[in-house]
């Protein structure tokens, strides 16, 4: 059970007398329950990447597979690849349609031809997994705040029961507070049903804070697939492709250039403060 | 008098039925008060909702208040003879980079707000070139916006507002669209703008991070004004931020971290350097 991108390449335009490619020869698994985050600058081919991932997008060149079967086989079947591997577009309020919350999140799981009864008992649940209060079910969308509005455009996708949630920047535009409402409860669909995240995000901090795994991504091409630890180690390489490490790395670096024995790998504010703690406690 | 004095300024959002009857009213904004002086870079931070941005848009006009009095200038907004004298004191420059461009290429977007006011032809292309320079957009000038990264729009847009020689520009949260190349991009521009060209910059935000630069800090919450004081002032109080949905900057927070575990370091921490002196002084 995972996803696994053999030597995939994309090419939006095959005919250009230029090729660009967007992707290039990506190798890459997505481990079954695993907690990925996906960076890389504007322009990296991020949001291509994960348009492969549900089938969106089919590589130029390479393969891909899901569970074991090519996705572009004939007689593979598209359109169950896309329930199972649910996507969160940008900014994904724009997208409600329904006149009440309840309606809106019910369409996906209609869609997939499921009885009205059980799409409304998969929106109950998805609605419910997501921490939306139960008075605002039958609300209109438009009457909700920009936090509950993503939570809602979550759920519309999290009602189909894929097994791999894609997020794209989920937590743009909200506040401190509505970030870390979604984050933490992204992180418990992760812990609590076992669904496997990808999440894309523009924050170093954040994805220091929740992933398992940083896959960084620039021009096209994988560039690290490795923990946050040892991904964050390699500051120079990631701001000269336009990405940064989270603030508390360079705070470590500051210290310990001046002469405190501080873990350099520390990416949370908690690590840190152990880590300066020990460092200061050697010394008394 | 100040560039921009509020009293008792509050806004209410009116929702009415198809016949036109009040369902329900909606204060976004409570009886703010506060003076901006010319030259200021002044941050207002506030959780989504909190009422920022409705306040924000008083200060050119496009809100008139419910009750109470803004004056830009000098001049009450609320007397519809002074709005085109407003506006072009106080230029704004809103969230989404798509939204606010116009022209096909760079510079003709540029000119397009003095072309407006009736400035003429030479003195236009002067302000285009003056503007995209302080924004360092200068040698996009003959691109098209289209092929321009978020940041680098929101760069034109500012040089759009600038070329209009406004004494005071409100940013409503110009860097929440955009990847941390572009935030930087913008902030830096903003920040030149008000220590080069010393126009009075309003910067709207919730990244902590962009707020330490400033002269003053305002965060609102549920309309009213919360806090006001200097960055320093105002994270140093990292529990209060808390309660009101917000954050402090990570450095911030990680000071506030050790000095809880015990350390003896002062409150409102806001750069690293800061943070490595004290522990410094505590080896």
């Amino acid at each position: 059970m995972s996803l696994i991108f053999n030597h995939v390449s994309h090419q939006y335009d095959p005919d250009a007398a230029i090729p660009v490619l967007a992707l290039k020869d990506v190798n890459l698994k997505i481990e079954d329950g695993g907690f990925y985050g996906l960076i890389g600058h504007t322009g990296s081919g991020k949001s291509t990447l994960v348009q492969h991932m549900n089938g969106l997008l089919k590589p130029t060149a390479g393969e891909i597979y899901y569970e074991g079967r090519d996705i572009c086989d004939k007689d593979f079947d598209i359109k169950s690849l896309r329930h199972e591997v649910g996507l969160v577009f940008q900014y994904p309020e724009h997208q409600l349609f329904e006149a009440t919350v309840f309606e809106d999140v019910c369409f996906g799981p209609k869609n997939m031809g499921l009885s009205k009864k059980d799409a409304e008992l998969r929106a109950f649940e998805a609605l419910t997994q997501v921490g939306l209060d139960a008075e605002y079910f039958y609300a209109s969308p438009f009457e909700l705040s920009g936090g509950q509005k993503r939570r809602v455009a979550i759920a519309g996708v999290l009602a189909m029961k894929p097994k791999i949630l894609i997020l794209d920047e989920p937590t743009a535009g909200l506040d401190p507070k509505g970030r870390d409402d979604i984050l933490n409860q992204i992180k418990k669909l992760h812990d609590e049903q076992g669904i496997t995240i990808v999440l894309v995000s523009h924050s170093m901090e954040d994805v220091a804070n929740y992933v398992d795994t940083i896959i960084v991504m620039n021009k096209g091409e994988v560039m690290y697939n490795d923990s946050p630890k040892n991904v964050f180690t390699h500051v120079e390489e990631l701001e000269a492709i336009g990405l940064a490490a989270p603030s508390v790395t360079y705070i470590m670096r500051a210290l310990s250039a001046q002469g405190f024995d501080v873990d350099l790998t520390a990416t949370t504010t908690r690590e840190a403060a152990d880590t300066i703690i020990n460092a200061l406690s050697d010394r008394m | 008098m100040s560039l921009i004095k509020t009293d008792k300024l509050s806004f209410d959002y009116i929702r009415r039925d198809e016949e036109g009857n009040v369902e329900a009213i909606v204060r976004a904004v409570d009886e703010v008060s506060l003076d901006i002086e010319q030259g200021d870079f002044i941050a207002i931070l506030g959780h989504n909702g909190s009422g920022k941005s409705t306040f924000s848009k008083h200060l050119n006009a496009i809100l008139m208040p419910t009750e109470g009095t803004v004056w830009v200038d000098g001049k009450d907004t609320g007397d519809s003879d002074n709005l085109w004298a407003i506006r072009e004191t106080a230029g704004m420059v809103f969230q989404n980079p798509d939204n606010q461009i116009i022209g096909q290429i760079v510079e003709e977007d540029v000119g397009f707000g003095p072309e407006n006011l009736g400035v003429e032809t030479k003195e236009i292309w002067q302000r285009v070139e003056e503007s995209l320079k302080a924004v360092g957009m200068w040698e996009y000038r003959k691109h098209s916006p289209n092929k321009l990264s978020g940041g680098q729009k929101q760069r034109v847009s500012i040089a759009g507002v600038l070329a209009m020689h406004p004494k005071c520009i409100v940013l409503d949260e110009p860097t929440a669209m955009l990847d941390p190349n572009g935030r930087y991009e913008v902030i830096r521009a903003a920040r030149a703008l008000n220590e080069v060209e010393k126009v009075t910059v309003i910067l709207i935000t919730h990244y902590m991070e962009e707020v330490i630069f400033a002269d003053k800090v305002f965060v609102m919450d549920k309309g009213h004004i919360a806090m006001q004081g200097t960055p320093r002032e105002i994270f140093s109080r990292v529990e209060e931020l808390k309660a009101i949905h917000l954050d402090v900057p990570q450095v911030t927070m990680l000071a506030h971290e050790l000095k809880k575990r015990g350390l003896n370091i002062p409150d409102g921490i806001l750069t690293t350097e800061e943070l490595v002196e004290a522990l410094k002084k505590i080896r």
